[in-house]
């Protein structure tokens, strides 16, 4: 009853050019059929994320710890949302990041949890920068 | 099943087989001169009801399967064509999908039932853990049979609630990966979906005969909850049990028909006529109404787990109620306190059931927790608790005293009960859609259909021109992929012949191949083919049209809707207003404004809508008056061409609805016939008995 071959296979990482990506903008890619969306952050929400006690938070981590080192305007988080598995809506809810609109969960600008019912953060995938303009997810 | 049986069959074949098998004594113990109360009232027609439910589920659903594809690409589309191609198919989808919700209002029924009158208390207390076990395979086989359409509905319901068991420490990563076969709720997912809503079903008959088995040997319970002693207390099962009970699923089928016929879409949700589409949540995710309940005391506990746990003990602690109630009298009609709190908290779960439609916010949330306390305190606190200090009024010697004593005042309690059961219904079946009452946009307007109603009929020249409205204007950005040409010559459509289908086709250039030399080509079209998309793909419509792909009109109208909220929805079910989709469509293309109300900034490219949920819509106004040239001197304007391509469009989506309604009525003649000769012969047949 586990995953077929085939659907290990297809699992493989993915290789996602950032450059047609702006500032403020974001894009929302499939990786094992889960919406992964990477966001191209502008510096108020960098700063954001990083201005919060991180102590006070649901599930305490870090914005440095969740973005690559000299990227950090990008994040890249599994968009599936941790509570029940909807998919968040981005730019939206009040805190500059995602709104998940099935029970009204609401990330950050670093995907982590600030409000509602989820018990964690948006999951980061395994992913590296191959180039500065090209990341490999998986 | 009560001992061995005398029963000797006169025809020489059958006692050759009643020698080596004897299974026609079996049948002529079990369900013949079993001994039954005298005293049973309706409420116990309901087993009856339930076995009825199950045998046309399996009949249903075995056609059913023969016709669907249990593939994530196929299966939305095959269950449409099943709808619209196999003869009969929409009566079999409707039978199949409303059954499902009749069931569950049977079982309820029944639950409630077994609660009221103490059915669970000894010596009946296996026989209640089985009827608890078939209610759990109920609903995972409901649940899973809402999967397989493969609609927004069934994608997002299952990611949710396959999510639930994430919830598990340690093991609950795991489960979720066998339960989907894969990284995400996908094609595995549905397969093995497929093979268990087939095979579970059977796993419940298997159980139903357990249940059936435990029920004639510890004998029925009875409204007055005394154990039958004499002769005199009980009558043969065969004919009085059987008339009345045949009497009672005539009632019951009556109701199930009003769905059936008149209103197949009222239990379901608009959302599920949009195929499953992974990268798009639904606004408002809410599970089939019978889940309701156990849904809002999902939502209500704010930390996962415990939500989890909560959810599934609600259904759990059923099995322990034998043991939580332990007061020696059975009926509530002698407990004039656990009468009180029974319906108190049928209250609770009817509340708890419209909860469970709301969006978790705000006063939803409180109300939710407070109930899902008082839910579990019924049987926690009140049932126990009232088993030491109630007095309960003392219990007749035997059944037939019990039917000697018999008054007039005995039926107000079953007047008030019916009505509130009524009540639970239309709240439980409305809710669904008034979870999304307020998206922040007007209610459409409500028209005049003539579609609408239980002798509604297309307008053959609205739709001829609705046909022409949609050529000449929708059809450029919009696909109508599921109809096709020949549609149009058929019984209940627009009314062309034949030959004008086929000449209609002809006008399209419809790509066929390859060829011998591997090339694809274009040909005109034939009356088989469908309408040709107008994009070759969905990418390519995005694209086009600044991002918003047009959704395909085959099943619009079905797919849209709008809340009626509450009283509305209850009024709605004895009205039969089924046409929010068509108002909704139709105001839309009345919707537009040149310019947004002040205070509203539109993002760019986007256009004023006065229905359209937030008000920002892609499409530009489509229609103006003149457009489009009329032949047989209807005006030219755009209410009557909103009105005429909503016609059409709700013909495309439901292309057989005259001959729904027109058998549907002759259904009702026969049932209601049926239903008053089983009344009589069932008097008759208990004239000696009362």
């Amino acid at each position: 009853m586990n995953p077929d071959a085939s659907t290990i296979a297809a699992g493989a990482p993915i290789e996602v050019d950032l450059s047609p990506v702006a500032e403020g903008q974001d894009i929302k890619v499939f990786w094992r059929g889960k919406p992964i969306y990477i966001s191209h952050r502008t510096k108020k929400q960098i700063d954001e994320a990083r201005a919060v006690n991180v102590a006070s938070l649901p599930d305490p981590q870090s914005d440095e710890a969740r973005v690559k080192s000299g990227h950090e305007q990008w994040l890249v988080v599994i968009g599936i949302c941790t509570h029940l598995g909807c998919i968040p809506i981005a730019h939206e809810g009040n805190y500059d990041g995602f709104f998940c609109p099935c029970h009204g969960s609401q990330y950050d600008s670093s995907g982590r949890i600030r409000q509602g019912p989820a018990p964690a953060n948006l999951p980061v995938p395994p992913y590296q920068f191959v180039s500065d303009t090209k990341i490999q997810i998986g | 099943m009560s001992g061995p049986s005398d029963y000797q069959p006169s025809n020489p074949a059958l006692q050759w087989i009643e020698r080596r098998l004897p299974i026609l004594g079996l049948m002529h113990s079990s369900f013949v001169v079993y001994p039954t109360p005298r005293n049973l009232n309706y409420w116990w027609t309901f087993g009856a009801i339930l076995s009825f439910m199950l045998g046309i589920q399996i009949l249903t659903g075995v056609i059913l399967a023969m016709h669907y594809t249990p593939h994530a690409d196929l299966a939305f589309k095959s269950v449409e064509l099943l709808v619209r191609d196999v003869n009969y198919g929409w009566l079999l989808r409707n039978m199949h999908a409303v059954g499902a919700s009749m069931f569950f209002v049977a079982v309820y029924v029944h639950m409630l039932r077994g609660l009221y009158y103490g059915s669970y208390k000894e010596p009946r207390e296996v026989l209640w853990i089985l009827g608890v076990i078939i209610y759990l395979l109920m609903m995972a086989t409901g649940f899973m049979g809402y999967v397989l359409p493969w609609g927004q509905m069934s994608f997002w319901g299952a990611t949710v609630i396959t999510n639930l068991f994430s919830a598990i420490p340690y093991v609950g990563e795991s489960i979720v990966t066998l339960l989907w076969g894969g990284y995400s709720v996908g094609n595995p997912t549905l397969n093995r979906f497929f093979s268990l809503h087939y095979l579970l079903p059977f796993l419940i008959a298997g159980v139903v005969v357990l249940h059936v088995w435990a029920l004639h040997v510890s004998g029925q319970n009875n409204p007055d909850g005394v154990e039958p002693k004499t002769e005199k207390d009980t009558v043969p099962f065969t004919p009085h049990a059987t008339i009345k009970d045949m009497f009672g699923v005539s009632c019951f089928m009556l109701l199930y028909a009003w769905f059936i016929f008149y209103m197949p879409n009222y239990l379901g949700d608009a959302d599920n006529y949009i195929p499953a589409n992974p990268g798009v949540t639904p606004p408002h995710i809410v599970p089939e109404w019978y889940y309701l309940p156990f849904y809002a005391i999902l939502r209500s506990i704010p930390n996962k787990l415990a939500g989890v746990i909560g959810m599934f003990s609600a259904i759990i602690i059923l099995c322990f109620l034998p043991w939580l109630d332990a007061a020696r009298t059975k009926s509530s009609k002698y407990r004039p306190l656990a009468k009180q709190f029974f319906w108190i908290f049928v209250a609770v779960c009817i509340l708890l059931g419209y909860l469970g439609a709301q969006p978790p916010e705000g006063i939803y949330v409180i109300a939710g927790r407070v109930l899902t306390f008082c839910y579990f305190a019924y049987f926690l606190i009140v049932l126990p608790l009232l088993s030491r200090i109630e007095k309960p009024r003392p219990v007749p010697n035997s059944i037939s005293d019990a039917v000697l004593a018999k008054t007039g005042s005995r039926s107000t309690p079953m007047v008030s009960s019916a009505i509130v059961l009524a009540l639970a219904g239309a709240l439980f079946a409305g809710s669904a859609d008034s979870a999304r009452a307020s998206e922040g946009s007007d209610k459409p307007p409500g028209n005049k259909w003539s579609f609408a109603g239980p002798f509604g009929k297309y307008d053959r020249g609205a739709l001829q021109r609705g046909l022409k409205v949609y050529k000449e204007v929708c059809a450029n950005c919009h696909g109508l992929s599921y109809v096709a040409f020949r549609n149009l010559a058929e019984a209940g459509g627009p009314g062309y012949s034949v030959a004008q289908a086929a000449a209609f086709a002809s006008d399209y250039k419809v790509k066929d191949g390859p060829n011998d030399a591997g090339d694809m080509f274009e040909r005109a079209g034939r009356p088989a083919d469908y309408f040709p998309s107008p994009f070759p793909n969905e990418q390519a419509a995005r694209a086009a049209n600044g991002g918003a792909a047009p959704p395909d009109l085959s099943l619009i109208t079905k797919a849209r809707s709008y809340g009626r909220g509450f009283p509305m929805f209850i009024v709605d079910f004895f009205t039969q207003y089924q046409e929010q989709g068509p108002d909704y469509v139709s105001a839309l293309l009345q919707g537009f404004e040149d310019k947004a109300p002040e205070g509203v900034t539109l993002p760019e490219g986007s256009y004023y809508n006065k229905y359209f949920p937030g008000h920002a819509i892609k499409m530009p106004k489509p229609l103006s008056d003149g457009q489009v040239t009329y032949d047989d001197g209807s005006p030219t304007t755009i209410a009557q061409y909103s009105k005429d391509v909503t016609t059409f469009l709700m013909w495309t989506a439901e292309p057989h609805m005259e001959a729904r309604k027109r058998l549907g009525f002759q259904v009702f003649i026969f049932l209601i016939i049926f239903a008053g000769l089983m009344y009589f012969t069932k008097k008759k047949v208990w004239a000696d008995s009362h």
